[in-house]
């Protein structure tokens, strides 16, 4: 079965390959616009950056990334259409155009980036790998864990993260190796390994989806760098511009004070820094091919990025992370855009 | 004049093109290159998009360093190793748990298969639940049972099971003693080799023997004999070179002996129980395929009921038994593919996903995995084949 899948998937990069020959670049620009919707690859269920609630409503911050680039595509952030994929799958899926843009807690790397055909349009969160495991184990660094049994999601950059730290601290360690966070997460309740490893803020995520959250701590060990963000295909310039501008726009929106409360008032604001990014004055909309106030209906519609970060996975929802390196660099982190001028 | 008679000649010979068989091959060899050239074009045609859209092609990747660890490997493994050893480690695993699925699988089959002939009612109808039971629940099913309902819902290895201090039975899977083969073993595994070389010989002299003389000879006791007789004597001659290495907890879990992993054993498990259901139908309907007049006319020659089983029934049956067997055989090796499920390290697994989602080289990765099934299938059929070409009837 799982053969099968992938075998269509890649006739599918195959067929879209060929098709590609004649196409011309802004393709996906063009074909978003005319069908009215973005397909976004999502995880398959993942607290704080996507999850569908019981009513089939997707939730988190890669929801939301998706959700702005429709707000400034069509003027409205409802736009969207989800694809849940696991690890394994999800470039196949971009590669072969089922999905217009993949943000699912996915790595940004220098392989990725440059032998997949894929561009990496922006970071949304600033992570680390860690590690997780049960309080029974009474172990309190990373350091112990020579020996253990370790829990992980094929296809990640954690398989390879796990590898290196444990290599270079001359310490062994038995992988394995699901395809789903949900079967990762079940086979550590169940004991099968010691350990669950995964990019830092997902632990937090996973922990809060067993059923007994105390039981497991997260040691303080962060063995990596993983830059998450969206991602889409090389060689469609005017549609990789949408989506990495529509997170500066949130960025920027949270620098300049705009929140999704507070915009509509700030549209008589005479600061010219405010009136650009509301499309007021200065840059056009049609430098990225849509409306002027393209910024300002993301801003409305989903919020800043701030916003964004605090209802998703910061103070105002259940995983509580605290904004850290995810802060502005006004503010001691690395969230950095470049202005809208 | 020396000319026309070849002109006649040519003239009341019927052109290539009306000859059948020539015709069949010409349009044999066009519809072949035909189909050819479509996949070249087809091949050519999507390395070259894959290039223009920045996709790395190529097999190049197979000797780049893999960087993951795999869980079981039969071969030395590491992450510093290569991804073209992935495919050998992941290959490696596909064939474990085939050969260990297919072995159980007919034992299982064959045991209920005829339990499902039997005249005890209790037998025959326990047989009958067993097959359409577990035939008609789907396999992936299954695995996920064997795996997250009993695999790894075992005790933990601190309160393992244990058989007095040598097997350790837990969710970390069974730890059993190794045995490790000292120096002077090798005498004790040539006189092994010996025994059943000399058996094979002697049962062959044996059944010569009897069908010139009629003399029967006792094959199975001597050689059973000699099978342990001979090995035990050069064992105990060189000193017992023969030590347990046995599992003891140590750390997270066991560390030593033999362990035979949860996924691997929920996968086999699945397979033997899901295949086995269907092996039974087979032989089942196998048995019931040999006409009874046989049996009786076994029987009116005076041949025992063992016998007649044996000389009689099965042959025939295998005859009507071997070729849906091989297509369930065939299942088998194909959906121990599902392996991926539960975190057993098949070719699926190993290669076709991480290293897939590692290199991103999906056309190569897929093509080299579609080769190695459609292989393995082969090879299973064309020894199925020859098989069943040594049971068929010889006619005499
Ligand atoms: N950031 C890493 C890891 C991403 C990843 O897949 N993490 C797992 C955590 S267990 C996950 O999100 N699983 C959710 C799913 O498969 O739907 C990568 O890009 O390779």
């Amino acid at each position: 079965m799982k053969v099968k899948m992938k075998i269509a998937a890649i006739a599918a990069v195959a067929a879209c390959s060929m098709a590609a020959g004649t196409a011309q670049a802004g393709k996906t620009f063009d074909s978003v616009k005319s069908k009215g919707f973005v397909q976004c690859g999502v995880s398959t269920g993942l607290p704080g950056f996507s999850v569908a609630d019981d009513k089939g409503q997707w939730k988190g911050i890669d929801v939301d990334v998706c959700r702005a680039v429709a707000a400034a595509m069509f003027g409205d952030a409802s736009k969207v259409k989800f694809s849940p994929l696991n690890a394994k799958e999800r470039f196949t899926a971009l590669q072969s155009g089922e999905i217009d843009v993949l943000s699912r807690n996915t790595t940004w790397t220098y392989s990725r980036d440059t032998s997949l055909g894929l561009n990496f349009a922006g970071v949304t969160y600033y992570d680390g790998q860690g590690f997780m495991v049960s309080k029974k184990l009474k172990i309190n660094t990373a350091k112990k864990l020579s020996g253990a049994a370790i829990c992980i999601q094929a296809g990640t950059t954690t398989e390879l993260n796990v590898a290196d730290y444990f290599r270079s601290n001359k310490m062994t360690y038995k992988a394995i190796t699901y395809d789903t966070s949900d079967e990762t997460v079940k086979a550590f309740e169940a004991g099968r390994c010691d350990v669950l490893t995964s990019d830092a803020s997902q632990l937090y995520a996973l922990r809060i989806k067993l059923s007994a959250p105390d039981n497991a701590i997260v040691l303080p060990e962060i063995i990596s760098k993983e830059p998450l963000g969206p991602v889409v295909r090389q060689g469609d310039d005017e549609w990789f511009n949408v989506v990495r501008w529509a997170l500066f726009a949130q960025i920027n929106a949270e620098e300049a004070g705009l929140t999704s409360g507070n915009v509509d008032g700030m549209k008589t604001n005479k600061d010219p820094n405010i009136r650009r990014i509301l499309g007021l004055e200065g840059v056009k909309g049609e430098m990225i091919g849509l409306k002027d106030d393209w910024a300002y209906q993301i801003i409305k519609q989903v919020g800043n990025y701030g916003e964004m970060f605090d209802r998703n996975v910061g103070k105002g929802s259940a995983l509580g992370i605290a904004r850290g390196q995810n802060a502005l660099w006004s503010a001691g982190g690395l969230q950095y855009a470049p202005p809208i001028r | 004049m020396a000319i026309a008679p070849g002109k006649n000649q040519t003239a009341k010979q019927p052109s290539k093109l009306n000859d059948p068989r020539f015709r069949a091959l010409l349009f044999q060899i066009i519809a072949s290159v035909t189909v050819a050239g479509f996949i070249y074009w087809l091949v050519n045609n999507t390395l070259h998009n894959m290039a223009l859209r920045g996709i790395s092609t190529g097999f190049a990747f197979l000797n780049n360093q893999a960087g993951f660890s795999i869980l079981q490997s039969l071969v030395e493994y590491d992450e510093t190793h290569t991804y073209g050893r992935t495919f050998v480690v992941g290959l490696l695993n596909t064939l474990l748990v085939s050969g260990l699925g297919i072995f159980f699988a007919t034992i299982v089959g064959f045991t209920i298969g005829v339990a499902r002939l039997s005249h005890n009612w209790l037998v025959n109808r326990l047989a009958m639940t067993y097959i359409e039971i577990f035939r008609n629940i789907p396999l992936l099913l299954q695995i996920f049972f064997w795996y997250f309902a009993v695999a790894i819902n075992l005790p933990g290895p601190r309160e393992a099971i244990q058989i007095s201090d040598l097997a350790f039975l837990s969710n970390r899977g069974l730890f059993i003693p190794r045995p490790v083969f000292e120096e002077g073993f090798g005498i004790t595994a040539l006189a092994i080799l010996f025994a059943v070389i000399f058996v094979i010989f002697l049962a062959r002299w044996a059944r010569r023997r009897r069908e010139m003389t009629g003399q029967p000879f006792h094959t199975v006791y001597v050689s059973l004999g000699i099978l342990f007789g001979l090995p035990a004597i050069a064992f105990i001659v060189t000193g017992t070179p023969l030590s347990w290495d046995i599992p003891e907890m140590g750390g997270f879990s066991f560390s030593g002996g033999l362990a035979v992993i949860p996924e691997l054993f929920a996968l086999t498990l699945a397979l033997s129980v899901y295949t086995g259901a269907f092996i039974a139908e087979t032989v089942r309907s196998g048995i019931q395929a040999v006409a009874h007049g046989q049996t009786e006319a076994a029987r009116a020659l005076g041949l025992r009921h063992s016998w007649t089983l044996r000389l009689i029934v099965i042959p025939q049956a295998m005859r009507v038994i071997i070729p849906p067997l091989t297509s369930q055989y065939l299942n088998l090796a194909k959906n121990s593919s599902l392996a991926a499920a539960i975190g057993y390290p098949d070719l699926v697994a190993v290669f076709a996903g991480t290293t897939l989602n590692q290199t991103g080289q999906a056309v190569e990765v897929i093509s080299i995995t579609m080769a190695v099934y459609l292989t393995l299938s082969l090879v299973i059929s064309v020894f199925m084949n020859w098989y069943n070409a040594r049971m068929a009837l010889t006619e005499r």
